[in-house]
């Protein structure tokens, strides 16, 4: 090997090892292992814990690669957005193809593990999720319908559901619950985020609630989808998931969510500007607040059972 | 012509990414040695018992 030869591939910003973690959405991955454990935990059926923690990594693993994959097709618009210009590929770090490989591998390494560990079924649904986000999400939906983040959103409410099937290998009721509860509270997420990152989605052409429908009508939607997921996560106290530390919860987060989304709706842009977004970036950060303190709900009421202190019963 | 080793600091980085890969395989080999005891010893991989002695 000549020396020419080796030194013509170097670049002064060579990618780190940190760099290919980027590429997997750590954080984003820390919601899917939060929500996965909740799920996991809230079976009836006990688990080994090292099955559990490889069913969690492999479940985070997965969703890891379809963040790489989000980030291989995606990178023509994250070089235009300024919350994204700075990720791997847009930063010239990392190349397309390099992301592409390291999501596809990751996701068939996560999808066999996650069967060999667990069940079938476990495996099967993270596959489908990965399909979800990668192909349906990023590759057809988010550039195609305003309506992309509310079925976009789906792909993000799965981990409960298969950290539920990878301690029972069968459904029930139970994970859709939870799997409602963040399909519901994704659309707002969203376009909080959305308003107040102003003009990102019209310089990328992602056609966002915003971007087609305009700003009232995207605060009119944010108020709308709060008050169904309010009714929603009320509801689901007196379910099988559900218990007092959970009404509590669920009623005391409900209403300042509630008030928030109330707060936005009643603001223009005139009123938004003038106080630099500050409504609707409380209602962002109060959003994830919110979730968190649900599922946080939904694990002390299933550790709390065997005690006879979670549940209703 | 001398073959004397010099260090740059690409190659500082580059150890840094190669540890950072050889950790990753040490703890998938570790994962994979554990699951399989877990899967042995509770279990699951059980081959079907076979009556001996007769009736």
């Amino acid at each position: 090997m000549s020396d020419i030869g080796y030194n013509s591939g170097i670049r002064e910003d060579e990618a780190q090892f940190g760099d290919f973690f980027e590429l997997l959405k750590p954080r984003v991955m820390s919601l899917v292992v939060f929500t996965a454990f909740v799920g996991l935990i809230a079976a009836p059926v006990p688990v080994h814990p090292l099955i559990g923690f490889c069913a969690i990594l492999f479940i985070a693993l997965g969703g890891g690669a379809s963040g790489a994959l989000n980030m291989w097709w995606d990178a023509d618009i994250d070089k235009i957005m300024r919350r994204t210009r700075n990720r791997p590929i847009p930063a010239g770090k990392i190349s397309g193809q390099d992301a592409m490989a390291l999501g596809l591998a990751l996701a068939g390494l996560s999808v066999m593990m996650l069967s060999l560990a667990t069940n079938l079924a476990a495996g099967a649904m993270l596959a489908f999720t990965i399909f979800f986000y990668a192909v349906v999400y990023s590759m057809w939906l988010k550039r195609a319908t305003p309506q992309n983040i509310v079925i976009g959103g789906a792909a993000g409410a799965f981990p409960p559901v298969i950290g539920w099937l990878a301690a029972t290998g069968t459904m029930a009721i139970e994970p859709w619950l939870m799997f409602a509860l963040i399909f519901m509270w994704t659309p707002p997420h969203f376009w909080a985020l959305a308003l107040f990152m102003r003009n990102d989605y019209d310089d990328a052409g992602v056609p966002m609630l915003t971007v087609t429908h305009g700003r009232p009508s995207t605060r009119r939607h944010i108020l709308a989808y709060t008050g169904l997921l309010a009714l929603l996560a009320v509801a689901a106290a007196f379910t099988g998931i559900g218990g007092p530390i959970y009404l509590a919860v669920a009623v005391v987060m409900n209403l300042a969510f509630l008030r928030g989304a109330l707060r936005i709706w009643r603001r223009d842009e005139t009123m938004a500007e003038a106080d630099n977004y500050a409504a609707e970036r409380a209602f962002f950060k109060l959003s994830l607040l919110y979730l968190f303190l649900h599922f946080g709900a939904i694990l002390a009421e299933a550790v709390l059972k065997p005690w006879g202190l979670g549940g209703w019963a | 012509m001398s073959f004397q080793k010099t260090t740059h600091e690409l190659h500082k980085r580059r150890l840094g990414r190669n540890i950072g890969v050889g950790l990753v395989l040490a703890g998938l080999i570790a994962i994979v040695f554990g699951l399989t005891v877990v899967k042995v010893t509770n279990g699951a991989f059980e081959p079907p018992r076979t009556e001996q002695g007769g009736e």
